[in-house]
């Protein structure tokens, strides 16, 4: 077999099962409980017997390995399991499925990752292309200034500032990203801006240092120089040479910061009240509605995964060295 | 020349000239040497240390005294208003730098303690101890600390004991590798081994033979360290599962007052008040950056450019 081939497989299977682990740590959360909190979910008022057919809902009276086995069966289906929250202590049930919370959501926090991944992405590898081009050159300087203090910023510092100066001082845009669902894309994508700009300037900053990082670490080896010495000019050099064998290099960072979108998306889907899935899990964590938490969890770890498994497949099949292997 | 009578002694003057500058003059020669940034740095870290330390002494008010008028401009007594319940905003803003930091140093030497020795354990005593640490925290780093730690929270509930260690052990995994990375160079060093022959048991290997000679790399994680665990807590607190009120926190009064920022266009002064606390965190982080950059430049010599 083919060994980059090989290593891809490999590198599949070890996700696979991380994702397995995963899964494991996020189900036995529930296990943590405490043992009252069928009381604590159903109320005070709860009679014995609803609080029983609670547990019994959830299935606590039997084996953990079942309830796990049940649960991915249960997930493979499609099935979240039922939120905690609409529950009474008389046993009205009231609780909405949790896959009816989520969907929608998943839906908008997909489109505000894509915008921010679509408007950063370019303006990053230009960027850093550029800055590696005019290195030293006070272009080169203010723009790592500039990123060195957006990294040290924490996201909810810049979402407020161009709330501030974007939608107070200066009402362009709304500081209220209120997406509703039969939205026209062009107002949708107007009123989901001020969050994507948001999620840009937090990750364009890495990015962009990292892929000068990688140009000018490349600069530096002896085929540059051969280049240089042939009478090449500058711009030629980082595009024709040395930027081929970045790629990999630089697509490990854009996956590994659109990872980093994950969890930035959740402070910033609260700072605008954009409802998607971050928001639906920091609401469930404070009213403790677990299913929920679970469910979301599961989403951002899995999506965390799958970037990071894409990047290191991307830096396998990019490598030179295991392409044409002696 | 000498004077008659008391002899010459090489040796006395050897010494003499030899004799060692003490730690202190050594400090304030690298900090006279120091670039403009990590002077900053150093200042902005002893300001806020001074801050949280003296608290009591120089806020104006009490942490959580509630005076009569909600949302109070900027004025004689009180400098920046007051937030949604009438608390005097600098005070909490002065109280605040005590529990953040507070809870974020605890966080950070905690994860430490915990990743530390388990890092060093593992790159001394290899085999089986150290497959079963690396693959957990392999599978512990692949979900996002800020998700787990929201998932965890859920589950035991926002106490600042639970969330030091929650936090903590999730850091814990980012030390554990650190450490083991930089200490599997330094255990197979001859030293290490002559050690071992001697006889010394592995708490001696791992303090005397192993921690001086990777220090370096651990001071520095420790800044950067300290930075994600800062920025962490700060936004779980925004987010409302964090530090819980009434204690002050930055993270909490940046959204307690964010509504204030909608009248910008009325009252500037009032609309920035949300930013301060936030502005707060950033300045800490990029003061702390700053001497990390310099201490990593002083000890491994690393550049940026070729």
């Amino acid at each position: 077999m083919h060994p980059v081939l090989l290593t891809v497989l490999k590198r599949l299977g070890l996700g696979l099962v991380t994702l397995f682990f995963v899964s494991i740590i996020i189900f036995s959360s529930i296990n943590l409980l405490p043992g009252n909190f069928g009381e604590a979910v159903l109320g005070q008022a709860a009679t014995e017997e609803t609080v029983a057919a609670f547990r019994e809902e959830l299935g606590l009276d039997q084996p953990a390995v079942i309830r796990y086995i049940e649960w991915t069966g249960a997930l493979a289906q499609g099935d979240l399991g039922t939120s905690f929250s609409g529950r009474a202590a008389s046993g009205i049930d009231r609780s909405r499925p949790v896959l009816e919370l989520i969907a929608p959501r998943l839906q908008n926090t997909l489109l505000l990752a894509a915008l921010s991944a679509i408007i950063a992405v370019p303006l990053a590898l230009f960027l850093g292309i550029t800055a590696a081009l005019w290195r030293g050159s006070w272009y080169d300087k203010s723009a790592s200034a500039a990123t060195l203090t957006t990294i040290s910023f924490p996201e909810f510092f810049v979402a407020y500032i161009l709330i501030l100066l974007l939608s107070s001082l200066w009402p362009v845009f709304p500081s209220l990203a209120s997406v509703e669902p039969g939205m026209p894309l062009g107002e949708r994508i107007h009123t989901s801006l001020l969050p994507a700009l948001t999620l840009t300037l937090v990750i364009v900053a890495h990015m962009m240092r990292m892929t000068r990082a990688a140009i000018i670490n490349l600069l530096a080896s002896p085929y540059i120089e051969m280049a240089r010495l042939k009478g090449e000019s500058p711009s030629r050099i980082v595009l024709h040479h040395a930027l081929p064998n970045a790629w990999a290099p630089i697509a490990t960072v854009i996956a590994f910061n659109l990872a980093y979108l994950v969890v930035g998306v959740v402070v910033v889907e609260v700072v605008f009240v954009y409802p998607g899935v971050g928001q639906l899990m920091v609401d469930a964590v404070s009213s403790r509605d677990i299913p929920v938490v679970q469910a979301c969890a599961l989403f951002f770890a899995a999506t965390y995964i799958l970037l990071n498994l894409t990047a290191d497949i991307i830096g396998i099949v990019t490598n030179p060295r295991l392409l044409h292997p002696r | 020349m000498s004077p008659p009578g008391a002899s010459y002694s090489a040796a006395a003057e050897v010494a003499a000239f030899r004799q060692r500058r003490s730690r202190w003059q050594r400090g304030w020669i690298e900090l006279r040497k120091a670039p403009p940034s990590a002077l900053l740095g150093l200042a902005i870290i002893a300001f806020y240390l001074v801050l949280a330390l003296f608290a009591p002494w120089i806020a104006p008010h009490g942490e959580a005294e509630i005076f009569a008028q909600p949302f109070a401009p900027w004025g004689e007594e009180h400098r920046l208003g007051t937030d949604q319940i009438g608390r005097d905003i600098l005070s909490r803003l002065i109280y605040g730098a005590r529990n953040t930091i507070g809870i974020a140093l605890a966080t950070t030497l905690l994860a430490f303690l915990i990743g530390g020795s388990l890092g060093l354990a593992a790159a001394i005593g290899r085999g089986w101890l150290d497959q079963l640490l690396s693959r957990g925290v392999d599978v512990l780093m692949a979900i996002p600390s800020l998700i787990f730690a929201l998932m965890l929270l859920s589950i035991f509930g926002s106490s600042a004991a639970s969330l030091i260690l929650i936090i903590a052990t999730l850091d814990a995994t980012r030390v554990f590798r650190l450490t083991r990375a930089v200490a599997l160079d330094v255990a197979v060093m001859d030293y290490v081994e002559a050690a071992r022959l001697r006889g010394e048991g592995l708490g001696w290997v791992m303090r005397r033979e192993i921690l001086p000679n990777i220090m370096p790399p651990l001071v520095a994680e420790f800044g950067l360290r300290f930075c994600f665990v800062f920025l962490t807590i700060a936004s779980l607190s925004f987010l409302g599962v964090g530090i819980q009120p009434p204690t002050a926190d930055w993270g909490s009064m940046v959204r307690e007052n964010a509504q204030l920022i909608q009248f910008a266009q009325y009252d500037l002064r009032a609309a920035v008040t949300p930013l301060i606390p936030a502005a707060a965190i950033a300045l800490l982080t990029v003061g702390v950056n700053f001497v990390v950059d310099w201490f990593l430049q002083k000890t491994s010599g690393i550049r940026d450019e070729h």
